[in-house]
C-alpha cells in the first residue's frame, strides 16, 4: 500500500505535465501551427545552448524558494498567498543592505541574505499572529500584505533609496551573488551562486519537516489543531512559526533576484509573480522539498523556453501565453487529480 | 487498482499517437515553407527587431506605435515580417534580458528597446555585444552603440493642457499617470502648465495608477474623477488608460448629454473613444515613436547609427503633435488656441516645465 502510494505521488505530476503538453499541442494544431516545431522551439529556448541553460537555471532559482515558502505553510495547513509580498520585501531588504552597508564579503553577503529572510519573516509573522491570536484567515491578510509590500516598496525606492528615480544603484560587489565565472561559461547568462543556496535550503527544509520535532508538531497542528492542543502542543506558537519560516523563505527568493539576477531593485508596475507561481510550484511538487525543486525547474523551463516560440516557431505571442497557461493549469490541477484519485482508491480498498 | 492504471496508460498512449500522426503531417508543410524562405532573402540583409515592455505590442500606445514604425520600414524595403524584422514580447521584467539576447543571437543588426523599464538590461547587453546597434526609447543609456530616443512629451502635454482648459466647463480637470517616474512627470508637468497658462483657476487632480497595464485601476480612478465633477481627463498610463476610456464610455452611454472627455496619449486614440454616435476622445498627445523608429532604422541601415547620442524629438521635428480627429469636440477656437501656444513654444517665448520643481517655478511666474 505504501509503495503504491509513493508511485502515485510520483506519477500524478508526470501525468498532469503530459496532459498539459498534449492540450497545448492540440491548441497549436487547431490554430494551424505545428506542435512539434513549437515544442522544439520551447526546448531550444530553455536548453538550446549554454546561455539558455544558464538563464533557465537562473529563472528557476527563486521559484525553488518561493515554492518552498508556500509548501512549508501548506504542511501546517496554512495557505500563504503572501509569498509574493514576502519576495518583494526580501528583495528590497537585500538590495538596501547591499547598497548602504560596506563590509567584506564574508560579512556583507550573509548580512544581506539575512536581511531578506528577516524582512520576509516579518511579512509572514503578521498574518501568522493574526491567525493564531484572532483567528483572522491568513489568505485575506496575506493578499493585503502583498499590496502593502508592492506599494511601500515602490515608494521607498523612489523617495528613500533614490531621488525620485525608478531604479536603485547597483549593490556593492561584496554583497553580490553574481559570478563572472558562471557568466563566462554560460555565454553572459545571469546564472549566479544563489542556486547553490536555494538547493541547500531545500535540504534544510526537508530535514526540518521530516526529521525534527518542530516539523512533526507543525504537521500535527496542520492535520488537527484540536488534537494537537489536547496532546500538549502550543497551537498558536506553531502557526506563527510556520508563517515566519514560510515568509523567510519568500524573502530569500527575493534575495535571489536582488543579489543575484539584477543587483538592484526597480519600481514595479505590477507583481513579480515569483510568489504567485510559487503556489503552483508547491502544489505540483506535492508540498515536498524534492518535488518543489523539480517543479521549480519545470516552471523555469516553461517560462524561459516560451520566449523562443514566437521567434523560433512563428507562433504568436498570445497563443504561446495560452499554451503555457494551459500547461500550468493542468500542472496545478494535479493536486485535484491526486485528491480525486486517492479518494477513489481509498473508497475501493474499503 | 491495476485496471485503472492500464486504462490511463492506454489513454495517454492513444492521445500521443494521434498527436504524432498530426504532427508528422504538419512537418512536411514546414519543410516546403523553409524551402520558400531561401529564395526570398534577396532585398537586404539588414535586420531590425524590437523588444516590447510589459505593455505588449498591442498596447494601443507606444509599443504598438514602435511596431507600426518597424512595419512601415519593412514595407519600404520590401521585407517580410519575421524575415527581416520582428518583435519579442515581454510578459514580465524577467523577460527583457533573454528577449534582447535572443534577438542578438538571431543576428539582428539593430535592436530597439521600447520603454524606460528596459534601461538596466539594455545597459548590460550593450556592453556584452559592442557590434550590435541598439536604441532605447524614453530613456538614456550611455553606451557607444546605443542611441537614446527621447521625446519632448512636456511640449505636447502642454498643448493638450491648453485644449483641456478650453473645453472644461466645471473648471476641474484630471491627470492619470502610469508609474510615478521622471518620464511621466514630464507629461504631468507639461499638462499642468498648459492648463494653468490658459486659466490659473482651473484645478488639476493628479492621480497615479502605479501601473502601465492595470485597466481596472484606470477605471476606478476615472470613475472617482468624473464623480467629483472633473470633465476632462488626460491619461499618460499606457494600457491603464484603456480603463479610463471604458469608464468615460460607460458614463456617456448611460447619459449621452453628459460632457465628459478623455485625452489620449502616444497614438491618436480616437478609435478608443467611440461609443455609438459619440466620441469621448477630445484629442490625443501624439508621440510619433513610429517615425523615430522608422527613421533610425533607415539611418542605421545606411551606416549612420547615432550610437552614444541622445536624440530629442519634439514639436520642431513634427514628432509630437495634437490630434484633431474629433472635429465635433475640437472646435476651431480650441485648435486656434493650441496653434497660438505652439508658436510660442517653437519661438522660445515659453519654456515648458519638465519636472515638478520647474512646474512650481513656472506657476509662480504666471
Amino acid at each position: 500500500m505504501s509503495s503504491s502510494h509513493r508511485l502515485f505521488s510520483v506519477l500524478i505530476p508526470i501525468i498532469s505535465v503530459l496532459l498539459g503538453l498534449i492540450a497545448g499541442a492540440v491548441i497549436m494544431l487547431l490554430s494551424g501551427y505545428n506542435p512539434i516545431t513549437g515544442y522544439a522551439a520551447l526546448w531550444r529556448g530553455a536548453f538550446g545552448d549554454a546561455y539558455t541553460i544558464g538563464e533557465t537555471i537562473r529563472r528557476s532559482t527563486p521559484y525553488i524558494l518561493s515554492g518552498l515558502a508556500v509548501a512549508f505553510a501548506f504542511r501546517a495547513n496554512l495557505f500563504n498567498i503572501g509569498a509574493e509580498g514576502q519576495v518583494i520585501v526580501g528583495w528590497l531588504a537585500a538590495v538596501w543592505v547591499g547598497i548602504s552597508v560596506e563590509a567584506p564579503m564574508v560579512i556583507h553577503l550573509p548580512l544581506a541574505i539575512l536581511a531578506a529572510a528577516l524582512a520576509g519573516a516579518l511579512w509572514g509573522f503578521i498574518p501568522g499572529l493574526l491567525k493564531a491570536k484572532l483567528g483572522v484567515h491568513e489568505v485575506i491578510v496575506t493578499i493585503m500584505m502583498n499590496y502593502i509590500a508592492l506599494y511601500s516598496t515602490n515608494e521607498i525606492i523612489r523617495n528613500v533609496l533614490t531621488d525620485h528615480k525608478t531604479t536603485t544603484e547597483s549593490i556593492h560587489e561584496s554583497a553580490s551573488m553574481a559570478s563572472e565565472w558562471l557568466g563566462s561559461i554560460t555565454f553572459f547568462s545571469r546564472l549566479h551562486y544563489g542556486i547553490l543556496l536555494a538547493l541547500f535550503i531545500a535540504i534544510i527544509i526537508w530535514f526540518l519537516i521530516d526529521r525534527t520535532t518542530i516539523g512533526y508538531e507543525l504537521k500535527a497542528v496542520g492535520f488537527n489543531p484540536h488534537a494537537s492542543k489536547y496532546a500538549g502542543m502550543n497551537v498558536s506558537k506553531n502557526i506563527i512559526l510556520a508563517m515566519v519560516i514560510s515568509g523567510a523563505l519568500g524573502g530569500l527568493a527575493g534575495a535571489m533576484e536582488g543579489l543575484g539576477t539584477y543587483g538592484n531593485i526597480s519600481v514595479m508596475s505590477g507583481f513579480s509573480n515569483i510568489g504567485f507561481d510559487g503556489i503552483a510550484v508547491a502544489l505540483l511538487g506535492a508540498n515536498t522539498p524534492l518535488g518543489v525543486v523539480i517543479a521549480a525547474f519545470l516552471f523555469g523551463t516553461l517560462k524561459e523556453g516560451a520566449g523562443e516560440m514566437p521567434t523560433g516557431a512563428g507562433i504568436p505571442t498570445e497563443l504561446v501565453d495560452v499554451i503555457i497557461a494551459i500547461i500550468i493549469f493542468f500542472v496545478a490541477s494535479s493536486y485535484i487529480i491526486r485528491w480525486a484519485l486517492l479518494r477513489f482508491k481509498g473508497g475501493k480498498s474499503k | 487498482m491495476r485496471k485503472n492504471w492500464t486504462l490511463l496508460l492506454a489513454l495517454l498512449l492513444s492521445v500521443g499517437m494521434v498527436l504524432a500522426a498530426c504532427g508528422g503531417g504538419a512537418d512536411k508543410e514546414e519543410e516546403t515553407k523553409d524551402a520558400d524562405k531561401g529564395e526570398e532573402e534577396t532585398t537586404t540583409d539588414f535586420k531590425v527587431a524590437m523588444v516590447t515592455d510589459i505593455g505588449g505590442v498591442d498596447d494601443k500606445s507606444f509599443n504598438q506605435s514602435a511596431w507600426e514604425g518597424l512595419k512601415a520600414w519593412g514595407e519600404e524595403h520590401g521585407i517580410e515580417e519575421k524575415k527581416g524584422f520582428d518583435y519579442a514580447q515581454s510578459n514580465d521584467k524577467a523577460d527583457y534580458m533573454p528577449n534582447l539576447t535572443r534577438l542578438i543571437r538571431d543576428e539582428y543588426n539593430m535592436i530597439f528597446a521600447i520603454g524606460f523599464e528596459l534601461k538596466e538590461d539594455l545597459n548590460k547587453v550593450a556592453k556584452q555585444y559592442p557590434d550590435t546597434h541598439f536604441a532605447i526609447v524614453d530613456d538614456v543609456v550611455e553606451q557607444d552603440n546605443v542611441a537614446s530616443i527621447n521625446f519632448k512629451e512636456h511640449q505636447g502635454s502642454f498643448l493638450v493642457g491648453v485644449a483641456a482648459a478650453m473645453k472644461t466647463k466645471t473648471n476641474k480637470v484630471g491627470f492619470v499617470g502610469g508609474v510615478d517616474s521622471p518620464l511621466i512627470s514630464k507629461f504631468e508637468s507639461g499638462f499642468i502648465a498648459g492648463v494653468k497658462s490658459v486659466n490659473p483657476d482651473i484645478e488639476v487632480d493628479v492621480q497615479y495608477a502605479e501601473s502601465f497595464g492595470a485597466a481596472d485601476k484606470g477605471k476606478v480612478i476615472a470613475s472617482n474623477m468624473y464623480n467629483n465633477d472633473i470633465d476632462v481627463i488626460y491619461h499618460a498610463s499606457g494600457g491603464t488608460g484603456n480603463g479610463v476610456f471604458n469608464e468615460a464610455k460607460d458614463l456617456k452611454k448611460n447619459d449621452p448629454d453628459r460632457d465628459i472627455w478623455v485625452i489620449g496619449v502616444d497614438r491618436d486614440q480616437h478609435e478608443e473613444g467611440q461609443i455609438g454616435d459619440h466620441n469621448v476622445t477630445l484629442t490625443s498627445m501624439v508621440k510619433r515613436v513610429d517615425v523615430a523608429v522608422h527613421d533610425l532604422s533607415n539611418k542605421a541601415m545606411n551606416g549612420e547609427h547615432h550610437g552614444g547620442e541622445v536624440l530629442e524629438y519634439g514639436l520642431e521635428e513634427d514628432a509630437i503633435n495634437v490630434a484633431t480627429t474629433n472635429e465635433d469636440a475640437m472646435t476651431q477656437d480650441i485648435i486656434d488656441a493650441v496653434e497660438d501656444w505652439k508658436e510660442k513654444i517653437l519661438s522660445g517665448d515659453i519654456e515648458v516645465p519638465k519636472t515638478r520643481e520647474e512646474t512650481e517655478k513656472f506657476l509662480e511666474a504666471l
